[in-house]
């Protein structure tokens, strides 16, 4: 690890003026993408802010209709919120399969949407609710916050301060395992709003990170049911190709996760 | 056996300090003035080194010394050498490229070092590092066996045209042939034995520490052999004389055979702390190991087998080629030769076979033993071969197997081994009915009607331990022998020093070797203390590695245990006026046999060192040392099944169930052997399944960190039934086999062959991972 000045503010505000004062400052939360590219020398930030102290960024809030988490809330403190599980139990079941205990208890829901690792859950959930994503400068629709791989609409120095999802009629989470990494070889979460709409994201598949499956979504909005998307045919384009599963193979997943998921939401 | 004795599982005495992580390995070791090293390792797989430049890196804050491939060439440190002499078809030798600790002209596999900065700090070491300046100038690459062995392929070494470094036979290839132009039937399979990185917990380090004003060394290191180590560092490389050199293994976390080796770190930091006239230290990072420790593995396997119209099997034939890497590793040339194709008969009366191994240099880490070395890969050729068979024949496997079967010992194979004693048939019925064979057919329909692919697969295989014999062993080109050595010391107080050659890195010797004390003294393991890993304490020894530390360090304790046991009985007799032969020992007395007199041996060893009393012309002390080579090597053996479903819509696998039936011979420690079983089945199931080191065509290796190679984890894993079945090895007093590497050599085909069955087709390479089983269903 290369030298670094070490913050620990206690607001947003601070947090902020802190990284517009660094040369070349990173936020921190759970530290558990930074960190290790920060030992392997991949990044050398001049400054590190750390949000995961700041008390107005963690929690988990249920309302009537929504779901909001702050942003430095871990996986681990969602994956265990009764009222998270209660309103979007494929919310909380998608948190509880990331990574193992020691990722989930340090891991934040912003750290992993501001990474936006291309196998990451989180970005399946917050792209299939459409949820929005809340920043110390504005709000950001699920649809126009995802931008390819590791890459957001977030502006420099630009803080995620929460994200809430609507709570909807019915939803559920399947993943498959990547045998080495354990994030998504693919992950499909599917959702079904109260207002009818279906929508259904996939992650760990394409070689742009998180997307939506519209052919899975028209087919689950005529039928919601495992057995209606049998004759869907995913596209083996533009997805992801490596020694764990071929693009192919992925395509497969992307069907046979979403029916799986189909089965939990009920 | 007693509560301590032999047959006991007693709690293993060395997880005190390791669960509470009191442990010291070498990176735990800190001396005065020490330095840190960092190395400069090459970013390509084949290139020219033109220049390096140091002299910015010289000026960064902390730095010591920076030190290059030209300056140890200079210094004459000994190229690495490769122990064990394989002499090809033609009569010509192996054909061995030079490999110097640090590259000065070539590189040859991304991670090679070019240079090592010793600086105050590891980060300064490692600041300064990047400011070294190499100019390389990229050559192609031959990245993986095929690559090498094309004409018109890179070459890698002048001595070795076309890559290639041996082409070795071994057995009758005419009788063989002749064998197949009259069989009844021929089963013939393409195999690929996966790449493995080894991955012991700890990662390797050094520390070189010279003592000026003595002219001596000491290497503090994380080896399964120190005194091989210390060997090799003073015969062959020249840095310090063998009597003017300490190399220190102290708890090492684990090696699978990938500690063996003396790498190019060690001799760096030891020359190096000469040179800067300071202790320096080495603690490679996971990185480092995945592109620098030896991998294992790597076949290509053509093989066949001719049955009569009986279904006995009448001849084996295999060509294998055989990655080693970019350079020959200490024993890589043993590997796939001697300690592989003569494990082909398995555990079959095969009256002809003939193997064809050709070993290849590729730029890629250097491939060298790994749990179970060679023997996994026999075993693996010849269980999934017989699966097949039976599958091409229609016959069941397990009936198939049997009626092959060896059953007349001792037997001599056509590839040099000859097996001393084994039960074959007991370990199938065994694993058999731990499994519930007979059921299978209705629980597989069962399965299907759930929608469920559900397969099962056998493996019955055999190994050769206790790595041995030294005049064998010699006469095959080994530059060692094999032997081991011990001392046994009973203190004035009468506690026991066990010093020995054996190296514990997990096994558990610090528990298992005080057993036979306790077996034969009747005293508490509590007052015995094993010693070992210190070239300055042991006298000699061969380490650890083959499933040999019971087999033949243990019986080297043994046979020193008698010496001093038949002198404690003199000095008791002489003490208590009787006749030597009517002394018994029990519960660490020494009893006059058939009266009340007695003497504890506490007043035996004082007596042997007070030399007050001892019996006219005795020597006193209680001491003894003895050095055993065995006679043959020892053959573990046994059977595993594996009944597992396949999820057809991914491709994924679910034990259901897998069982072993292993016969090692007597078991010292059943706990321990049970340990020992766990582990090696899941690195045979991480081969299968999960583990598979990748290259790309440029010789970048893909699996470079955790997050791409699969380790096998607790959940990946059934939970294993382990039985054992037991004819006494002959061949050492004890009866022992060896149980260290069963596990991974028997594993990997039971889990293919179980999978293939659930499927039902048979090409399927390891790993198999869900997205190849899912090509296998679906094309
Ligand atoms: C072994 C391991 C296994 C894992 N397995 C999984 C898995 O199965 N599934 C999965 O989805 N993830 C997985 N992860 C990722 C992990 O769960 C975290 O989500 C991820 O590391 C990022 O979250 P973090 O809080 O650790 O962020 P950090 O590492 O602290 O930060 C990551 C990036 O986000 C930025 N950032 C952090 N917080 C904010 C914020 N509030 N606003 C703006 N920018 C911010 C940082 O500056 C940094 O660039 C795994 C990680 C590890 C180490």
């Amino acid at each position: 690890m290369y030298e670094t000045t070490y913050h620990r503010p206690s607001s947003v505000e601070e947090a902020a003026a802190l990284f517009a004062k660094g040369s070349e400052a990173k936020y921190l939360a759970g530290g558990h993408t930074l960190i290790p590219v920060m030992k392997q020398r991949l990044a050398a930030p001049s400054d590190v802010i750390d949000l995961g102290k700041i008390k107005d960024l963690i929690g988990v809030d249920v309302s009537s209709d929504a779901v909001t988490i702050k942003a430095a809330t871990t996986h681990s403190d969602v994956a265990q919120s009764g009222p998270a599980q209660k309103a979007i139990p494929a919310l909380a079941y998608l948190a509880s399969l990331i990574g193992d205990p020691a990722v989930r208890h340090r891991g934040t829901i912003g750290g992993s949407i501001a990474n936006n690792d291309p196998a990451a859950d989180y970005p399946a959930a917050v792209l299939a609710l459409g949820a929005t994503v809340k920043t110390n400068k504005r709000t950001i629709s699920a649809d126009d916050f995802f931008k390819g791989l590791f890459a957001t609409a977030l502006a420099d120095g630009e803080i995620i301060t929460a994200v809430t999802f609507p709570i909807p009629a019915k939803a559920g989470y399947a993943k498959f395992l990547h045998p080495a990494s354990r994030f998504a070889l693919t992950g499909v979460f599917v959702a079904k709003t109260k207002a009818g709409d279906v929508r259904v994201a996939a992650t760990g598949a394409s070689q742009n990170g998180v997307m939506r499956v519209p052919a899975i979504e028209a087919a689950l909005k005529a039928n919601w049911s495992a057995a209606a998307l049998d004759g869907v045919n995913i596209s083996a384009d533009g997805l992801m190709s490596d020694i764990h599963g071929s693009s192919d193979y992925r395509a497969n997943l992307i069907k046979v996760m979403a029916q799986r998921a189909v089965t939990a939401a009920g | 056996m007693g509560v301590e004795g032999i047959g006991a599982s007693v709690v293993r005495k060395e997880d005190r300090r390791f669960t509470t992580g009191k442990g010291r390995y070498v990176d735990d070791i800190k001396l005065m003035g020490m330095t840190h090293a960092q190395f400069v390792r090459s970013p390509h797989a084949h290139a020219k080194v033109k220049s390096i430049d140091t002299s910015a890196a010289m000026k960064m804050p902390g730095v010591v010394a920076v030190l290059t491939g030209q300056q140890i060439v200079d210094d004459k440190v000994g190229n690495l050498i490769c122990g064990w002499a394989i002499t090809s078809k033609d009569g010509t030798p192996m054909k061995m490229g030079a490999w110097p600790a640090m590259a000065p002209e070539t590189v040859r596999f991304v991670g090679q070092a070019v240079a090592v900065v010793i600086a105050e700090t590891k980060n300064q070491a490692k600041d300064a590092a990047e400011a070294v300046v190499v100019d390389y100038e990229e050559l192609p690459a031959a990245a993986d066996i095929r690559a090498a062995i094309k004409p018109g392929a890179p070459q890698l070494h002048p001595e070795a045209p076309g890559n290639v470094i041996y082409d070795w036979t071994i057995g009758d290839e005419a009788a063989t042939d002749a064998a197949f132009k009259s069989a009844a039937n021929v089963v013939s399979l393409d195999i690929t034995n996966n790449r493995l990185v080894p991955n012991a917990m700890e990662p390797r380090a050094a520390i070189g520490d010279y003592n000026e004003a003595e002219e001596h060394f000491t290497l503090y290191t994380t080896s399964q052999n120190p005194h091989v180590a210390r060997l090799v560092l003073s015969a062959f490389y020249n840095i310090a004389p063998e009597h003017k050199l300490r190399v220190v293994a102290p708890d090492v976390g684990g090696g699978f055979g990938s500690k063996i080796f003396i790498y190019p770190e060690e001799m760096v930091a030891l020359w190096a702390s000469k040179k800067v006239g300071r202790p320096v230290k080495w603690t490679g990072d996971r990185s480092e190991a995945f592109l620098t420790d030896a991998h294992g593995r790597d076949h290509l396997t053509k093989a066949e087998l001719a049955l009569d119209a009986g279904n006995k099997i009448t001849g084996l034939r295999v060509k294998t080629y055989a990655n080693l890497g970019a350079y020959m590793s200490l024993f890589s040339s043993s590997v796939p030769t001697y300690l592989y194709a003569t494990l082909l008969s398995g555990q079959y009366n095969i009256p002809n076979i003939f193997a064809e191994v050709i070993s290849v240099y590729t730029n890629t880490t250097p491939v060298d033993a790994y749990r179970g070395a060679g023997r996994p890969e026999a075993s693996f050729v010849v269980e999934r071969l017989l699966e097949t068979a039976a599958r091409q024949l229609k016959v069941d496997p397990a009936e198939l197997r049997r009626k092959n079967f060896i059953t007349t010992f001792p037997h001599q194979t056509p590839v040099i081994m000859a097996y001393d004693v084994g039960d074959f048939g007991a370990s199938l019925d065994a694993a058999m009915k731990a499994i519930d064979y007979a059921g299978f057919a209705g629980r597989k329909a069962k399965a299907k009607s759930e929608g469920k692919l559900r397969g099962i697969g056998l493996s019955c295989y055999i190994e050769a331990c206790g790595i041995a014999p030294s005049k064998a062993v010699g006469s095959l080109g080994a530059g060692v022998g094999l032997w081991e050595s011990a001392e046994v010391r009973v203190n004035p107080v009468g506690t026991i020093e066990i010093l020995t050659g054996s190296h514990s890195h997990g096994q558990g010797h610090e528990t298992t070797f005080c057993q036979l004390v306790a077996e034969r003294l009747g005293v508490p393991i509590s007052q015995v203390q094993i010693v070992h890993g210190d070239t300055d304490k042991v006298q000699f020894g061969m380490g650890t590695y083959g499933s040999r530390s019971a087999a033949v360090g243990l019986t080297a304790i043994l046979k020193a245990m008698e010496k001093v046991e038949s002198k404690a009985k003199k000095i008791a007799a002489h003490q208590l006026e009787a006749s030597e032969n009517d002394i018994v020992i029990e519960g660490g007395m020494f009893k006059v046999a058939g009266t009340d007199k007695s003497i504890a041996l506490p007043m035996v060893a004082l007596a042997a060192y007070t030399a007050h009393n001892l019996p006219d012309g005795m020597e006193p002390g209680l001491k003894e040392g003895a050095f055993y080579d065995p006679t043959n090597f020892t053959f573990p053996a046994g059977a595993y099944i594996c009944e597992l479903e396949v999820d057809s819509a991914t491709g994924k696998t679910s034990f259901v169930n897998f069982v072993a039936a292993d016969d090692f011979g007597r078991l010292i420690n059943p706990m321990i052997v049970e340990g020992q079983v766990h582990g090696g089945l899941a690195q045979g199931i991480g081969q299968a399944l999960l583990e598979g080191a990748v290259y790309d065509s440029s010789g970048q290796l893909v699996t470079a960190s955790f997050m791409d190679y699969t380790m096998p984890r607790a959940d990946d894993l059934p939970s294993f039934k382990l039985n054992h079945t037991t004819t006494l090895c002959p061949g050492n007093p004890l009866g022992v086999k060896g149980c260290g590497e069963a596990g991974a050599i028997g594993a990997s085909a039971a889990v293919i062959n179980a999978i293939t069955d659930a499927i039902g087709n048979n090409k399927l390479e390891m790993p198999a991972t869900p997205d190849r089983v899912w090509h296998a269903i679906h094309g």
